[in-house]
């Protein structure tokens, strides 16, 4: 920095402090309330320091909201949508990028715009979609099949509704790594396909023995934001999960553990705190782990 | 920009892209097309196809008072939170900016609410704001009925605005941090020769420097405020007490799954659509012309 007079530095130390103490308080209390007893937690004010009884509350919550699964499910579903995408954005933005044919222009475009459209703007109609996923193809088919009937197929019916694909597929289909990948690639220099070429690659062994061990950070960065995103799903997953009990997920569980005081019972802030904990102890770890990657994905994508 | 040296082989090409068409149709374009169809037509009461109504389910939706509280809400909401994550983080990104002792531990500390759950973010706001217990209740104990988001409907909206804000704020420092370095040391430096102050650089230069990251910004944190804020409010209040913590994205919700009115929520969904995409081609023409300092 330009100057360093020592009032100014202590200022700056000051608000960066102050900063750190506000952002970080509200994890602090889920942190103490978790950590204290049905009577104390009630206490008006909650008494800020914490008390012995974490493990307690952490083991009473995890029984009652089914953890166990919840999380593995949770587990399967963050992990799935960050390998589609890691596996399928970067298939498209290969074909994207390295292979020249008319429609190149379109289908990026077609990706690209999906950008722009969180899912959570269009459920009503995704949702209908859901209970059979083929029925936009039989829709295209059923239009063909109207003009030229022997084309006339009846596809089966794909349900999505409680399954993994369900929870899956939808988060999956957005550009966000299409394009990661895209702006990648096209920074690679020109000679490395050539090369390739010349030495008799294909294409296939360019993808796979050139592209993609390059391509390492940028799956690893794209893995962990899908990772942390799709963790967080709370709307996608309420909608398509009606069986509770074998495709609930963790962040979904957070809308029931709410105490209410519905038959005159003061809430049970203890437990539901534990709970919040357990929720967001996968995303932060992950973020913590991984915040290199992390951060520089969130800059390379404008996510 | 395009590649000189590309691959011949199109059935690899269109493999390679089938998946992700597939998925980009039956999850995005269908059912757009669909929201598109649904918000022309109404279905009969007594069964058969749906039947074309031109623009009627807009004229309801536009008829309908609830529905403009709820988009007035959803931009209080949207503007209030922006203001307040994007203000903080920009003093913080301002004096982590000085790059003094330990920042980099505030740089790693800051970022991580943003990993926290909306859900669970929700959920730690209303345990903290909750009037009988908790931590801000505390002030009723001074003034009796002062604070109680579960009555008062400006207290609960400002509760949740609270709460999308801290979750933004780590984000918008990474992206405010990130421009503030891309400035140039040494027209900071020609500033400080001039006889500019600290204050004075930020106001002056700074700031004003790293408009395109405001812009940016701007947009990111209102569309997240549309779409991310439903798991917040399904925790905290339902859209109550009486509505008023109902936003554009929440009401769609109640309509669609809860009233079970596709048309009116279809409807709701296409015009949301719009707005958001005006936002984004906008954000998109002025970063094009966004002005480059290296």
């Amino acid at each position: 920095m330009v100057e360093r007079t020592r009032l100014f530095d202590i200022l700056t130390q000051i608000v960066l402090i102050i900063g750190l103490v506000i952002l970080f308080t509200p994890i602090y209390i889920v942190f103490v309330a978790a950590s204290h007893d049905f009577k104390t937690v009630n206490m008006i004010p909650m008494p800020m320091l914490p008390s012995g009884h974490l493990w307690e509350n952490l083991t009473k919550s995890w029984q009652q909201a089914g953890f166990s699964h919840v999380m593995i499910t949770s587990l399967i579903v963050a992990s799935g949508v960050a390998i589609g995408k890691v596996v399928l954005s970067a298939m498209s933005a290969f074909s994207i990028v390295y292979f020249r044919y008319r429609l190149r222009l379109i289908f990026f475009w077609l990706i690209f715009i999906t950008l722009m459209l969180p899912l959570e703007v269009r459920i009503v109609p995704t949702y209908a979609v859901a209970a059979n996923a083929l029925s936009p193809v039989q829709g295209v088919i059923d239009f063909i099949a109207s003009y030229i009937p022997q084309v006339s197929i009846q596809l089966p019916e794909w349900n999505l509704l409680n399954s993994y694909e369900g929870l899956i597929l939808p988060l999956i289909a957005t550009a966000t790594g299409t394009f990661l990948y895209r702006q990648f690639f096209l920074t690679i220099p020109e000679e490395l396909a050539e090369a390739a070429k010349m030495d008799g690659a294909g294409a296939l062994r360019f993808f796979f023995d050139i592209l993609m061990p390059l391509s390492k950070t940028n799956m690893a960065a794209l893995a962990t934001i899908m990772f942390v995103w799709a963790w967080n799903q709370y709307l996608w997953p309420i909608l398509i999960v009606t069986d509770q009990a074998h495709y609930a997920t963790a962040a979904m569980q957070l809308g029931k553990v709410v105490p209410g005081p519905s038959f005159g019972e003061p809430p049970v802030w203890n437990t539901a705190m534990a709970a919040t904990l357990i929720t967001m102890m996968p995303p932060l770890v992950v973020v913590i782990l991984m915040q290199r990657w992390f951060v520089r994905g969130l800059v390379a994508t404008e996510k | 920009m395009e590649k000189r040296v590309t691959f011949s082989n199109y059935w690899l090409a269109g493999l390679f892209i089938a998946p992700q068409l597939f998925l980009v149709f039956t999850f995005f374009y269908w059912p757009t097309g669909q929201a598109l169809y649904w918000s022309l037509t109404l279905e009969p009461p007594f069964g058969g196809g749906n039947q074309f109504v031109g623009l009627q389910n807009f004229m309801a939706v536009f008829g309908d008072a609830h529905y403009w509280d709820s988009v007035i809400r959803s931009l209080v909401f949207a503007l209030g939170t922006t203001a307040i994550s994007v203000g903080f983080a920009t003093v913080l990104a301002l004096f982590a900016d000085r790059g003094l002792f330990g920042h980099s531990i505030f740089k790693f500390a800051y970022f991580l609410p943003y990993a926290v759950p909306a859900a669970a973010v929700g959920l730690a706001f209303r345990f903290t704001f909750t009037p009988d217990a908790g931590i801000f209740g505390a002030v009723n104990h001074i003034i009796p009925g002062l604070w109680d988001p579960s009555r008062n409907g400006g207290q609960a909206l400002f509760m949740i605005m609270l709460g999308q804000a801290w979750k933004m704020a780590g984000y918008n420092f990474v992206f405010l941090l990130a421009g503030l370095q891309s400035v140039p040391r040494s027209m900071i430096e020609a500033a400080a020769m001039d006889g500019a102050g600290v204050f004075r650089r930020m106001r002056d230069m700074q700031m004003p420097m790293i408009t395109p990251t405001f812009f940016f910004l701007f947009v990111i944190n209102i569309t997240d405020s549309f779409v991310d804020s439903f798991g917040m409010i399904d925790v905290m209040t339902r859209g109550g007490p009486s509505r008023a913590t109902e936003l554009m994205v929440y009401k769609i919700y109640l309509d669609g799954f809860e009233a079970k009115d596709y048309s009116l929520a279809a409807a709701q969904s296409m015009l949301l659509m719009l707005l958001i995409m005006v936002m984004t081609i906008f954000q998109f023409r002025y970063v094009e012309r966004r002005v480059h300092y290296n």
